[in-house]
């Protein structure tokens, strides 16, 4: 069968054989893009929260060596989504993470510090979900798709103008939920927008046994969810991708599923050794095509970003990295009364009883 | 809000849906949606007339898939809906388990109470009705369980409407489990919210020499056991426990404390059933005024048998007899018999 053979509606639906990108791995504008190329302002907004992303993102690892973080599954090299698709994000669409996204947390505006209050190990989540429409971190895979079609499918029903944007990875599509989340979204034309990123592994087991789909963007078709592939490492490229899919989604089209091809440099988290199931040259390979690099090169040579700038930009990093240090090495509020306190909207007199227990010990 | 008391015949299937009713009129924010529960009006038909009603965004079917439903019953629940959710049967609830246990039951507790999750998971519950296999099971425990959730079951008419307005009402995530035998017993109905708070237990028929324990599908066994032990010349008190989570321990230990004696009736296995937490909870609270010990009578540790042989499996009144019958009334000790 060849793709003419299709319908115009499977063809609509189907993702391009090739990534979707608007620079290339040096940062040169590709011909004929199928995108359109963000703004001067985004791409250098772009440029300068990835910046700080990645900044956050090191900072992050340090402190699992220096105890002060339990574990931190690093996103270094995953950057272009992280960032891009946060920026695409209006502020009334709502954000739902996973473990992966401290990145896209900071970006959106979270306080680092609450950010990583769960790697931290001193709550099982530090932020205020409504405070900067991001819902709760979801380490259980892919069970925060669900939440983000609900949550998107409520909005239309209160005639809200709220698109959700959910992120996943390769493992996770492999989920129940995830199957679930799309057909829910699509009979519903929730306004969700799906955002896949590949990272080509799930821990140690590669996309080859992941999946025998020609890409995980296929998996939208049989839904009847307009899917598309990307160049994941390519800031511009998923800026605009979601920013289109969320104009979309917002004016009644429903759901988008996009799948950016990425990498992880680091390993899973800080716990893992990556040594064991991928080589270094792999690795060599994807630090080539790397986010940041493309996006300064191409602002460079547009005249857009010089030295000076990059230098005030570092600044900032360092700044807010010294930020995330110092709140991290303060102390954390601990009170075990918290244990009991929001089990239900009111503690049962049960829990009252153990909380009554816990304090009178910790007393004596 | 109708402030007069309708007392009408009704079954508890219509009960039931009155009280979705009464609460998708009270509230806009309350959702109903599941699988065939639009058009048809559920398979057990608590939600007939509904969509009509209230209209297809209000009152809907979804696609097929539990973990679905109460997913994003989740996010509808984050985005100021109050979801009642059904599903088909208890066994069929499993899909959503991860949903229920992860994320329903903790992110009240993760937020810190930022997030409210008023979510009612409405479960057929229990066996009784011929059901073929996967239709009758008595899931209770695995969500008593799980810190976060209130587990309540309705035993008579008038609590299958008060308890669901309750439950609808409350802010905690709610497993509503509604017992499958009883959808069709008919009674005249005070549909009114008169009684006590959802997470109190009732004394539903005074006594004086022993206390059975109950909920759901087996307040009318126990019931009808206290009308037969009367014959024998035992005054049985019966208590509802409605919430099975949390546990009203005052109303159970005042009754115990009163008899002195008592049973735990439940359908569910009894090996790690919610009858273990309840007999091990009265024991701690009432040691030196039982004059036996607390015994148990539930279904065998089997799974749900097929239906031309559950009468085996689901405690009557005989068997809830010979347990009263064995609560050392002469002083000898005797075994438990099983
Ligand atoms: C339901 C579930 N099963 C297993 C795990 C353990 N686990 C955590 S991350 C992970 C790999 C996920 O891979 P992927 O979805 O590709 O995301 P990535 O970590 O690469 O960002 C696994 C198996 C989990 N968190 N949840
Ligand atoms: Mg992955």
């Amino acid at each position: 069968m060849s793709v003419t053979d299709l319908s115009a509606r499977e063809r609509s639906l189907l993702p391009t054989e090739l990534p979707l990108a608007l620079l290339d791995k040096n940062g040169i504008p590709v011909d004929d893009p199928a995108l359109e190329m963000p703004a001067d302002d985004v791409l250098l907004e772009l440029h300068r929260r990835i910046v700080i992303g990645r900044r956050f993102d090191t900072q992050a690892t340090a402190l699992t060596r220096q105890g002060r973080l339990a574990v931190y599954p690093s996103s270094r090299g995953q950057e272009a989504c992280e960032v891009g698709s946060v920026l695409a994000l209006r502020e009334q669409d709502w954000l739902f993470p996973t473990y992966r996204d401290s990145v896209a947390l900071v970006t959106r505006g979270v306080d680092p510090v609450q950010t990583l209050t769960l790697l931290q190990g001193s709550w099982h989540l530090g932020y205020d979900p409504y405070a900067h429409k991001v819902g709760p971190q979801c380490t259980p895979l892919a069970t925060n798709t669900l939440h983000a079609v609900g949550l998107a499918h409520a909005a239309r029903l209160k005639g809200e103008d709220t698109v959700a944007l959910v992120l996943l990875g390769d493992g996770a599509t492999s989920e129940g939920d995830t199957h679930e989340a799309l057909n829910f979204a699509a009979v519903w034309k929730a306004p969700v927008v799906f955002l896949v990123q590949n990272n080509g592994y799930a821990i140690s087991v590669p996309m080859s046994k992941q999946s025998a789909a020609p890409s995980l963007a296929h998996k939208g078709v049989g839904y009847g969810v307009p899917s598309c592939l990307i160049d994941g490492n390519d800031p511009a490229a998923v800026y605009a991708t979601v920013r289109e899919a969320i104009t979309a989604a917002a004016a009644g089209g429903g759901p988008a599923l996009i799948e950016a091809r990425t990498y992880r440099i680091e390993a899973h988290t800080n716990a893992d050794d990556a040594g064991r199931y991928r080589d270094s040259d792999e690795v060599a390979a994807w630090l080539d095509r790397d986010p940041l690099d493309r996006i300064e090169r191409y602002l460079t040579g547009r005249g857009l970003l010089d030295d000076a700038r990059r230098a005030e930009i570092q600044a900032e990093a360092e700044d807010f990295a010294a930020s995330v240090r110092d709140g991290m090495n303060a102390e954390p509020e601990l009170d075990p009364a918290d244990l009991f306190a929001h089990v239900y909207a009111q503690p049962t007199k049960a829990l009252r009883d153990q909380a009554a227990l816990l304090a009178e010990e910790l007393s004596s | 809000m109708t402030t007069a008391v309708r007392n009408q015949e009704l079954s508890m299937s219509a009960a039931l849906n009155r009280a979705l009713a009464d609460a998708l009129e009270a509230d806009e924010r309350v959702l109903v949606f599941g699988e065939d529960v639009g058009p048809l009006g559920g398979v057990f038909r608590v939600t007939d007339g509904l969509t009509a009603r209230f209209g297809e965004h209000r009152v809907f079917d979804t696609p097929l898939a539990e973990s679905g439903i109460v997913g994003t019953a989740i996010g509808m629940a984050m985005n100021g809906m109050r979801p009642v959710v059904e599903m088909q049967f208890d066994a069929f609830a499993y899909p959503a388990f991860e949903q229920i246990t992860s994320h329903l039951a903790k992110i009240h507790n993760r937020t810190r109470g930022r997030v409210e999750l008023p979510v009612v998971i409405r479960v057929p519950y229990g066996g009784g009705i011929g059901g073929v296999e996967h239709h009758c099971d008595s899931s209770e425990a695995y969500y008593t369980h799980t810190p976060g959730l209130r587990v309540v079951t309705p035993g008579t008419l008038g609590d299958a409407y008060q308890l669901l307005r309750d439950a609808i009402d409350s802010p905690d995530p709610v497993i509503f489990l509604e017992p499958k035998r009883r959808y069709w017993s008919k009674g005249p109905v005070a549909l009114d919210r008169s009684g006590p708070a959802m997470d109190r237990a009732l004394v539903r028929r005074p006594g004086k020499d022993v206390t059975l324990i109950a909920y759901g599908p087996m307040v009318a066994t126990a019931l009808e056991t206290a009308a037969a032990a009367a014959e024998e010349g035992w005054d049985v008190e019966v208590v509802d426990l409605r919430s099975l989570s949390p546990f009203d321990d005052e109303t159970v230990t005042e009754s115990v404390r009163r008899t002195g004696r008592a049973v735990v009736v439940h359908e569910a296995a009894g090996f790690s059933g919610y009858g273990a937490e309840v007999v091990a909870r009265v024991t701690e609270r009432c040691f030196h005024h039982l004059h036996a010990p607390i015994l148990r009578v539930t279904g065998f540790d089997i799974p749900y048998p097929p239906p031309k042989l559950e009468e085996h499996h689901l405690p009557g009144v005989d068997r809830i007899l010979d347990a009263i019958a064995r609560l050392q009334w002469d002083d000898e000790v005797v075994g438990f018999g099983g």
